[in-house]
């Protein structure tokens, strides 16, 4: 009999005769940098932003070398990426709470909601984000009125509602997932109690799946965080915008291409990765013995 | 120094193997003659595993000697691959190649390891799945067979080597009571063929049926051995006593 | 099939659904030279990610501290950074360091170009995933099967190409498989650098034509079809892979 762990989408394999042939996968998490001290990092990341200042300083002859400009600009780029997580913030708070109902109606009795569930998700799971994106940005109108209140709709706000679709769409997933991987004991346990499929959902199934969903949601989060960029491609100000924009200010010199852009890969690297071990730590510690 | 038949097939000679701190062969010697059958028996712990593992040169021995026909397997320039020709072994958990047929299995390792012709290659498999009975079996895969034609399959896939030693590492330990009289009569088959069989294993009534001659190894050390019919009556050591009356 | 154009065009007409791609021959190629683009990039990509996902697998089981150390800063560095930036990083700050070679006309061209950073960049970031697959892949086949192959006397190159590999590959797909589906999600990127695939196209067609609404609509379709091949094909893969006897 073989059964499919969700979350990692991996076979458990088992003989007739009850030896493993293939051991249980686990999702990899290789030893983050094996060894790597923070002064070899911290070479690193200097050899990536100021090697360029080194490499172009016999050329012509800048008044202030690359790492001094970046210096300049970093405080507004800062802000930026300060921007960039309220965006990730916002659209993972929302597209969780409406993703949690959706994934909720995939596991629905009635045929229709979870046929409509599962369209839905499956929808916005298999489009890229970027389109998404557009779509929101696009055709959702520049203002609406409520009530005779004209509230405008800025840019940022439609990025926020544009990436939570596929956030929606990944947590129903998750919550689908989840409820799917708890033995079906727990259910039959429930119902031979004379539990109502309502309170077995809300205080015996859900309390169990947080757990096997914490790890997943946190890896979406970090997908997200690292998704805010493309909303520098529909125009929204946010720290690649800047980015682009301080470079075009400097004159468009090719010697801080590689200094700005690593700034920013190192801004993200420096919010993402931690959230990635911490992610691990969780999965480690909620390991699920079936 | 040439080999004959008239010097020991496997001269296992002092040998000592220790896992980090633990020791598990603490000076074990012993002399296995072409078409011996030799059973080792013992407690759990007490290096019989370790020991034939050292043989075909799976676990490493950090003192002693051991010769398989006159080649020294504690040798860091050892050909594994030569010695592996000469030495077969079976594992307790079979270990069959899952994504395999049982006939593919047995003809993989003459095909791709000793680069025989795939057509002759084959029909010897075919000969040998016969012998152990599952010519019927040709085709399925290890899942779809049950532990002990899974084991069988996984003799026929050593003897496809022709080796002129098999080791066997617990064989039935993993398989239902029902199955172990049907890999057992197959390896007392090999044996009457006259294949040296060196085995580890807790089948007494076996190994007192076939066996030419029987060690028991506790903590490492050989304490007695003999052929069966004194070694199960007149067991002399203490500590044979104990163990025969436990398990007899 | 100019009926079924025309039919289109008196939609539009009727209606004032704007399908140009359609029924216009120009808008028409543009779509299917992007459809071909992606699928191309895709491609391409998931060839030289998967080859880069075995390489990376095999050199983590190296000894080597560095080679494994090496390896494992590949990895993080492209899974925790954005693979937009990833993507600038190389078009932009790589790219313009590059020699420049003479084009047709007499310019000067840079030497690779956007749809080949694109490839570049997008092959590396899932490429990173992939090593992670493989690896869990390699992990999960037991230690005493490669054992028992050791002891008929396979090399480790036969043991890693007829044994670890094969069962590895089968356990992995499913991994594999969503992995292949975000690439092809992740394609659109290749739109920020101009690549002109389906995204670029589509953005092409209604700046024309402002007919944003059905363009957007017409891409989720497509995407939502193309995915869905994808993942049917992928499936249809995993059940001929599958081994009897498993499940």
């Amino acid at each position: 009999m073989g059964t499919r762990h969700e979350n990692s989408g991996v076979w458990l394999m088992t003989y007739k005769t009850d030896l493993p042939v293939m051991l249980p996968v686990t999702p990899r998490s290789p030893e983050p940098f094996a060894g790597f001290k923070p002064k070899h990092i911290v070479i690193i990341a200097a050899l990536v932003i100021l090697g360029p200042s080194l490499a172009f300083a016999q050329v012509g002859a800048p008044i202030l070398t690359p790492f001094a400009v970046l210096l300049d600009w970093m405080p507004l780029l800062l802000e930026g990426f300060i921007f960039n997580l309220v965006i990730s913030v916002s659209a993972m708070a929302l597209g969780t709470a409406v993703g949690a109902m959706l994934g909720l109606g995939q596991i629905s009795l009635l045929r229709v909601t979870r046929g409509t569930s599962w369209f839905v998700t499956q929808f916005f799971r298999n489009a890229p984000w970027l389109v998404l994106l557009f779509f929101a940005m696009f055709l959702l109108p520049f203002e609406i009125k409520i009530f005779g209140l004209v509230v405008p709709l800025p840019d940022w706000f439609k990025a926020i509602l544009g990436l939570s679709l596929p956030v929606m769409a990944n947590v129903s997933e998750i919550v689908r997932g989840a409820v799917k991987s708890l033995p079906s004991g727990q259910w039959e346990a429930a119902e031979s109690l004379a539990y109502s499929r309502q309170q077995t959902l809300w205080l015996i199934i859900l309390p169990q799946c947080v757990k096997r969903m914490l790890p997943p949601w946190m890896n979406l989060y970090s997908i997200l965080t690292m998704a805010t960029v493309l909303a520098s491609i529909v125009g929204v100000s946010e720290v690649m915008t800047l980015t682009a924009q301080a470079l075009a200010a400097e004159g468009g010199r090719p010697e801080l291409l590689a200094p700005f852009y690593g700034f920013v890969l190192l801004l993200f690297f420096a919010y993402c990765y931690p959230i990635a071990r911490f992610t691990v730590w969780l999965e480690k510690k909620f390991a699920v013995i079936n | 120094m040439s080999w004959t038949p008239a010097d020991p097939m496997v001269s296992i000679k002092d040998v000592h193997k220790s896992f980090g701190d633990l020791k598990v062969l603490n000076g074990v010697s012993l002399d296995v003659m072409k078409g011996d059958v030799i059973c080792i028996i013992g407690p759990s712990g007490s290096g019989k595993s370790t020991l034939i593992r050292c043989v075909n040169a799976l676990n490493d021995i950090q003192q002693g000697s051991i010769l398989v026909e006159g080649q020294e397997v504690n040798d860091p320039n050892l050909d594994k691959l030569e010695l592996r020709k000469k030495v077969g072994m079976v594992f307790q958990q079979y270990n069959l190649f899952p994504h395999k047929t049982a006939l593919q299995n047995v003809m993989m390792a003459p095909v791709r390891v000793l680069k025989q012709d795939k057509a002759k290659a084959e029909a010897k498999a075919r000969a040998l799945l016969e012998r152990v009975r599952l010519k019927d079996k040709e085709n399925a895969y290890p899942g779809e067979l049950s532990g002990g034609q899974q084991q069988r399959v996984a003799i026929a896939r050593s003897l496809a080597m022709n080796p002129d030693v098999i080791l066997f590492d617990e064989v039935t330990a993993a398989l239902d009571p029902e199955t172990v009289g049907e890999v057992l009569q197959t390896i007392k088959d090999l044996a009457e063929d006259g294949m040296t069989c060196i085995l580890v294993t807790h089948e007494m009534a076996f190994a007192q049926e076939v066996a030419d001659h029987i060690y028991f190894t506790d903590r490492g050390v050989i304490v007695e051995h003999g052929p069966p019919e004194t070694f199960f009556k007149k067991a002399k050591d203490p500590r044979t006593k104990e163990f025969l009356s436990q398990i007899l | 099939m100019d009926l079924v154009f025309d039919w289109f065009r008196v939609l539009y007409d009727e209606t004032g659904i704007n399908l140009p791609f359609i029924y216009d021959g120009y808008d028409r190629n543009r779509m299917i030279d992007g459809f071909f683009t992606t699928i191309w990039l895709s491609v391409v990509c998931l060839f030289f990610s998967v080859i880069i996902g075995v390489i990376g697998a095999w050199l983590q089981g190296s000894s080597f501290k560095w080679t494994r150390r090496i390896v494992n800063g590949y990895i993080q560095l492209f899974r925790n950074t954005p693979p937009l930036v990833q993507l600038y990083f190389f078009y932009f700050a790589i790219g313009t360091v590059l020699p420049k070679v003479e084009n047709d006309w007499g310019g000067q061209s840079p030497i690779l170009g956007s749809f080949a950073w694109a490839a570049i960049s997008l092959s590396f970031f899932a490429g990173a995933f992939n090593v992670e697959i493989f690896r869990s892949g390699i992990e999960a086949v037991p230690k005493s099967t490669v054992e028992a192959a050791e002891a008929l006397g396979f090399s480790k190159l036969q043991i890693y190409r007829d044994i670890t590999m094969p069962l590895a590959i089968r356990v992995v797909i499913p991994a594999l498989n969503n992995n292949l589906v975000n690439l092809v999600k992740t394609t659109t990127l290749a739109y920020a650098i101009a690549v002109p695939e389906m995204l670029y196209e589509a953005n092409q067609i209604w700046s024309d034509n402002v007919n944003v609404t059905e363009m957007m609509i017409f891409m989720l379709l497509a995407y939502f079809a193309l995915v869905g091949v994808l993942v049917g094909g992928m499936n249809r893969w995993e059940r001929a892979m599958k081994i009897p006897g498993f499940g």
